[in-house]
């Protein structure tokens, strides 16, 4: 299947974004469900459960179309889409959790360098040996060991695929934090789920 | 190289920021040492595993609850 080229894409988001400012909804209408699936993704993955997320992304679209006056378009629709949605995802944790931001867990050599506690080998191909809602589930419970804003980082950069430049301007962070954050979160999830998946080990 | 040098570099790595010299270095360590390629592996397949497509889709009743949602506040305003 060809490819549509991003030059194209971008322009016609662009023209949509400019109908939507205008009054059209069908206009916005088509930029939600252009994003809808990843929001959604995106609020389970921090919330953790299915009623926050559902929140998060009526949330963040109604935000957006209440504020679309105020998108300059200096940044992706996606992007600033993305930052109402995670600031509203945040909120609903702070709320449930009391404010609190437990430190990230990792073990560290004298010289602060992280240190890795599990070297084992996985099996292969670990998600076929799981129904696809037991895989969600050890998948975000793993998540939920990770600090939230480490595992935010974690969905920006390698879920999401924003940058490390979009993620750092989406959460208020320097480009060095994403990724000392990004490193730090990658290594504590796999050693999570190096728990289930490892070589070995017991079901 | 040695392993904690080798893990310093597992982000670096994996976004393909590292350059030509370091990177070869380092694939050599990945080629002899068990241990770091164990780990290389994995936190790839770790990325994998939740970039799957299929997890966490949008359930149809909570699309058509967020579209009434839209309609709702759009209505509200005329």
């Amino acid at each position: 299947m060809a490819e549509i080229p991003q030059v194209a894409l971008a322009r016609d988001e662009s023209h949509l974004i400019g109908e939507a400012k205008a009054g059209n909804y069908a206009a916005f209408e088509e930029l939600v469900n252009r994003y809808e699936k990843k929001i959604y993704r995106l609020g389970m993955n921090i919330t953790g459960n299915r009623e926050d997320a559902e929140d998060v992304l009526q949330e963040a679209f109604l935000k957006a179309f209440e504020h679309l006056p105020d998108f300059r378009e200096d940044s992706r629709f996606y992007t600033w889409v993305v930052r109402i949605a995670v600031n509203e995802a945040l909120m609903k944790l702070r709320k449930r959790r009391s404010s609190r931001e437990v430190p990230m867990e990792t073990s560290e050599d004298e010289n602060g360098e992280v240190l890795v506690r599990e070297f084992a080998d996985w099996k292969p191909n670990p998600e076929q040996q799981f129904a696809q809602v037991e895989l969600e589930r050890i998948l975000q419970s793993a998540a939920n060991a990770l600090p939230p804003g480490f595992r935010t980082v974690f969905y920006l950069r390698d879920v999401e695929g924003l940058s490390t430049e979009e993620t750092a301007e989406v959460l208020d962070l320097t480009v060095g934090a994403v990724k000392a954050r990004l490193f730090r979160a990658r290594l504590r999830l796999r050693e999570e789920l190096s728990k289930i998946f490892k070589r070995g080990s017991i079901q | 190289m040695k392993c904690n040098q080798a893990i310093k570099e597992l982000s670096g790595y994996l976004d393909g920021e590292l350059d030509p010299e370091l990177k070869q270095t380092l694939e050599a360590h990945l080629t002899y040492c068990n241990h770091c390629h164990a780990v290389f592996d994995s936190t790839k397949k770790t990325i994998e595993l939740y970039c799957d497509g299929k997890l966490f889709s949008l359930p149809d009743d909570v699309r058509t609850r967020l579209h009434e949602a839209l309609k709702r506040k759009l209505h509200g305003r005329r």
